[in-house]
């Protein structure tokens, strides 16, 4: 009836997930039970879960990104205490639970923190940057997003029921295979990225289609914002390496279900095929998440510069060089197999090749700075923050590119200082960046510049004082995943690095009091203009936050920095006084596809997992029922009257004249 | 297990070009962090000094110098990591004096094998080698994939099941050296560190001989009980009675080595990773 699924799937005799389950557990029944009780459960259902607003489903995109960071953060303490303390014993944690934890933190931080948080930035921004209503296909937006949610609910279930995988977080065979990890811990791992990469892979189809698609009058290719063009080729990569994910766990899933051999020790299998192609996915990744970050800087640097981005076609040159090439490296991460020295050296310079376009990006940072009138917001702390660091994580970055020196580097904790280094110092300095740059935007107050300083310092010192001693460890040849280990030479440095993690605590704890702060003295942080910045594109031009239709009239744009030009333009003529005449305007309805559909995914994920045949049959036929009837439906569209219309933009219309004819006046 | 104090010409060279690639890049890393820090403080809204120049937002001599000197950089460590590449290739013969030595490694779960088919011996979790001699290391897994690494002899290698991987070192400096596996390979994983004694070319034989009397004799059968899962803690060795063994091991004529024996309906495995502790 059940399946594999008895008593024993959860951990009695293991208090640390239990009470952490349990915690998590009553924490999510408290907030429903609020929900219900206030009242609020038809205004969530109404408005956020059936939402299909792609502003509404950027800002659900980010939250779950922000919960996942705080339990892929808790890996990351529980990790480094025990690196601390279990030199010559075996620390507090047994290998078992400890190689789940470092296994199920990448896999987090990557699919459920980094993805969805870049996915959530593009998804809000990107429609208002074009001067557009709505993504290109608003339906399939929210099915992406609750597909992903439902990757990061089989993770987390793993935490009580069962176990996670103890493989790493790219689960290599044979060690996942069926022989060597017979447990249930890889099958949570694969159909959790399964269910997620579909959501992942529509988000990016949608995206790439909004921008080939979907941009207002005169927006052509080479107007469009920095972040619109990271976003394209970050999502590009999405449609090109995704489905290699797919397809590759899927041949392991194969394996493990019905005896398929495609990596198996026996009967022809090739962990080698795996190695390859999971890497022809794992490379393109990391460029998927740190693009979007550099179209993040690029508008950071340049709004808080008072000057339009430096070198813009060299810019969008770089960056589509770095989508083109990032496909054609992925050899560099097992150099170490043995495939001879003309493969190693042709994927090593391959690899250094990206340092051009990336080197260049910096570069033209340097100069938008060059001759700015720079004002240190915290977006651009963490921006000027990235840029240093960054480089760092760059140097090293091509210092394993090297082949003689990654035969000593490789898998070492050099390796995992370095990619840290790039990931936290680029894609969550990026991610960061943006939230304080455009929540003004997304909810029409801004964040506490206090809070959200100390915040950066102390991420900034913390990632400084965590990674920097990782990097001698693995230069002490201390291999990566150690449970434990006995050289006395490893010791102080992973005691820095748990101190280093204690000062990165503390900035997360800023972040959240940043928030509370912010929430509290939302009245005097309030946004009227919709222009908290001086900002330069478009997103800017609309009230923050913004109507759901977003802007009353698709704007006309006549150049880069379409909004610049219209606030200057504006100025010398000021503005035509004359009532605009305003227009009905059609939107999509809201619809509960996407959270219906992956409820019935979540059934069969966890299903699936456990052998339970029959409601995997049961999920399977719900979620498929959902899209028919979906595809069937009558009315997809309504329609706001120009009175509506009107009204919602005259204030807005009023607090951004006063603005503009105040600073004419300066 | 200091990477930048070689005990081999493998690791030396390995670890010049890991500091010379560093020092190139430092060249223009340097400047750039002090470019970074300098024209962002210098241009704050708050200095008058500094001259706003909103139009400055293209140049053809910028682009073309921050176009040039990452290329240029590349080049030069293109041709570092081409020549490196070749020169220090793992299967590279590393001349030595005397004749090479034959060593072939087996990565269990989770030990390290060391047969010396020559010489007609194993070890488990200690590996023996005469200074000076080239070391030939035919490396394969009995299970899941491993890494053989030695930081202070240089390059590591996969090590692979049905599959048979090379490496050519040597050591130079009699002493004791640490090994690691440096690809997780399980719950067992992190006590996969093994003992390298460098003896002398001289001791080395007398070694052997005292070796070969072990009354532990390391067959097909004997093999089939080492490679379950589990930790060895001594450091055994045997007298190897076939020198074909290895072969036997990577053609998978012995077939792989088990995973967690037992397994409860809830899909925990019940042994293994309680061996581990």
């Amino acid at each position: 009836m059940l399946g594999k699924l008895d008593w024993s799937a959860i951990p009695f005799d293991q208090p640390i997930p239990l009470v952490a389950g349990a915690v998590v557990l009553v924490a999510i029944l408290a907030v429903l039970i609020w929900v219900v009780v206030k009242g609020h459960l038809p205004y969530l259902w109404h408005e956020w879960i059936t939402s299909v607003d792609h502003k509404r489903i950027g800002v659900m995109y980010i939250l779950l990104a922000s919960v996942m960071l705080l339990r892929g953060g808790s890996d990351a303490i529980m990790m480094r205490i025990q690196q601390a303390v279990a030199y010559q014993s075996q620390g507090y944690l047994p290998p078992e639970h400890y190689n789940q934890i470092f296994s199920a933190h990448g896999t987090i931080m990557i699919f459920f923190v980094a993805m969805p948080f870049v996915i959530g930035l593009m998804n809000l921004v990107v429609p208002l940057q074009l001067g557009v209503r709505d993504v290109a296909f608003p339906t399939l937006n929210s099915v992406g997003f609750w597909l992903t949610a439902t990757g990061a609910l089989l993770v987390n279930i793993s935490l009580v029921v069962g176990e996670f995988a103890r493989t790493g977080w790219l689960a290599f065979p044979p060690l996942s295979g069926l022989s060597y990890s017979p447990g249930v811990g890889v099958d949570y791992y694969a159909w959790s990225l399964q269910i997620s990469g579909v959501g992942t892979l529509v988000a990016g189809i949608n995206l790439v289609t909004t921008v080939l698609k979907l941009r207002t009058r005169g927006m052509n290719y080479l107007r469009m914002p920095m972040f619109c063009w990271t976003t394209l080729a970050s999502n590009l990569l999405i449609v090109a390496a995704f489905p290699i994910l797919t397809a590759t766990l899927a041949m392991l899933l194969l394996d493990r279900y019905l005896g398929f051999h495609f990596f198996t020790n026996e009967a022809g299998g090739n962990v080698m095929m795996f190695m390859n192609l999971i890497w022809a996915w794992g490379h393109p990744e990391v460029y998927i998440l740190v693009l979007p970050a550099f179209g993040i800087f690029s508008e950071v640097v340049s709004t808080f510069s008072g000057k339009a981005l430096f070198g813009y076609r060299s810019m969008v040159l770089a960056t589509m060089a770095i989508c083109v090439v990032s496909f054609m490296v992925w050899l560099h991460h097992f150099f170490t197999m043995g495939a001879g020295p003309d493969v190693n050296a042709i994927f090593g310079i391959a690899s250094m090749i990206i340092a051009i376009p990336t080197g260049v990006k910096i570069y033209n940072w340097l100069f938008t700075m060059y001759g700015g009138r720079i004002r240190f917001a915290t977006p651009m702390l963490w921006s000027v923050g990235f840029m240093v660091t960054f480089i760092i994580g760059g140097l090293t970055g091509v210092l394993v590119a090297v082949p003689p020196a990654d035969f000593m580097l490789h898998n070492s904790m050099f390796l995992v200082a370095h990619f840290h280094n790039v990931i936290i110092g680029g894609v969550l300095f990026g991610a960061f960046a943006g939230f304080e740059y455009w929540f003004p935007k997304a909810f029409g107050f801004r964040l506490d510049e206090r809070w959200g300083k100390a915040a950066f310092w102390f991420t900034f010192t913390g990632f400084y004082v965590t990674f920097m001693p990782l990097y001698i460890a693995g230069m002490l040849g201390m291999t990566r995943r150690l449970q434990h280990y006995d050289v006395a030479a490893w010791r102080p440095w992973m005691i820095v690095a748990a101190v280093g993690m204690a000062v990165l605590t503390i900035g997360v704890i800023c972040q959240i009091m940043q928030l509370v702060v912010s929430i509290r003295n939302r009245e005097a942080l309030r946004d009227r203009t919709g222009d908290p910045w001086d900002g330069r594109s478009l997103e800017w031009a609309t009230s923050s936050p913004p109507p759901v239709f977003n802007f009353a009239f698709n704007p006309d744009v006549r150049g880069e920095d379409a909004y610049w030009d219209m606030k200057i333009h504006a100025r010398q003529q000021s503005f035509e006084h004359e009532e605009p005449e305003y227009q009905d305007i059609e939107m999509p309805r809201n619809s509960p596809t996407g959270f219906v559909c992956a409820f019935f995914a979540s059934i069969m994920g966890f299903a699936l997992i456990w052998h339970i045949w029959w409601m995997v049959i049961l999920g399977g036929i719900g979620a498929f029922a959902t899209f028919v009837v979906f595809a069937w439906r009558d009315h997809d569209e309504y329609v706001i009257p120009a009175a509506e219309v009107a009204h919602i933009d005259r204030v807005n219309l009023e607090e951004r004249r006063s603005l503009v004819s105040m600073a004419g006046a300066v | 297990m200091n990477l930048l104090d070689p005990q081999g010409p493998v690791a030396a060279a390995n670890s010049t070009i890991l500091v010379d690639s560093v020092f190139i890049m430092l060249v223009i890393v340097v400047p750039t962090i002090f470019a970074i820090l300098a024209f962002a403080f210098w241009f704050r809204a708050s200095n008058p000094k500094a001259r706003y120049q909103p139009d400055f937002v293209y140049s053809g001599r910028v682009e073309m110098v921050v176009w040039s000197i990452p290329a240029l950089t590349v080049i030069l460590l293109g041709g570092v990591a081409w020549i490196g590449s070749h020169q220090l290739d793992p299967a590279a013969p590393v001349p030595g004096t005397g004749s090479s030595m034959r060593i072939q490694a087996v990565s269990l779960d989770w030990k390290w094998l060391f047969i010396y088919p020559d010489q007609r011996i194993a070890t488990v979790n200690t590996l023996t080698v005469p200074a000076g001699a080239e070391l030939n290391f035919q490396l394969t897994s009995s299970s899941v994939m491993n890494t053989f690494f030695i930081p202070q002899l240089g390059s590591m290698i996969y090590t692979m099941n049905g599959m048979v991987t090379r490496l050519n070192l040597r050591a130079d400096n009699e002493g004791k050296l640490q090994g690691i596996s440096a690809h997780f390979s399980g719950d067992g994983f992190p006590d996969m560190m093994f003992d390298v004694n460098v003896i002398s070319a001289l001791a080395f034989p007398d070694w052997v001989a005292s070796t070969a009397k072990s009354d532990v004799v390391l067959n097909e059968d004997s093999y089939k009980k080492l490679m379950q899962q589990g930790i060895e803690r001594g450091r055994p060795t045997y007298r190897l009675e076939d020198p074909r063994l290895f072969d036997l091991i990577a053609t998978q004529h012995i077939p792989p080595g088990p995973g967690p024996e037992l397994m409860s309906d809830a899909g925990r495995p019940h042994s293994g990773g309680h061996d581990a502790r």
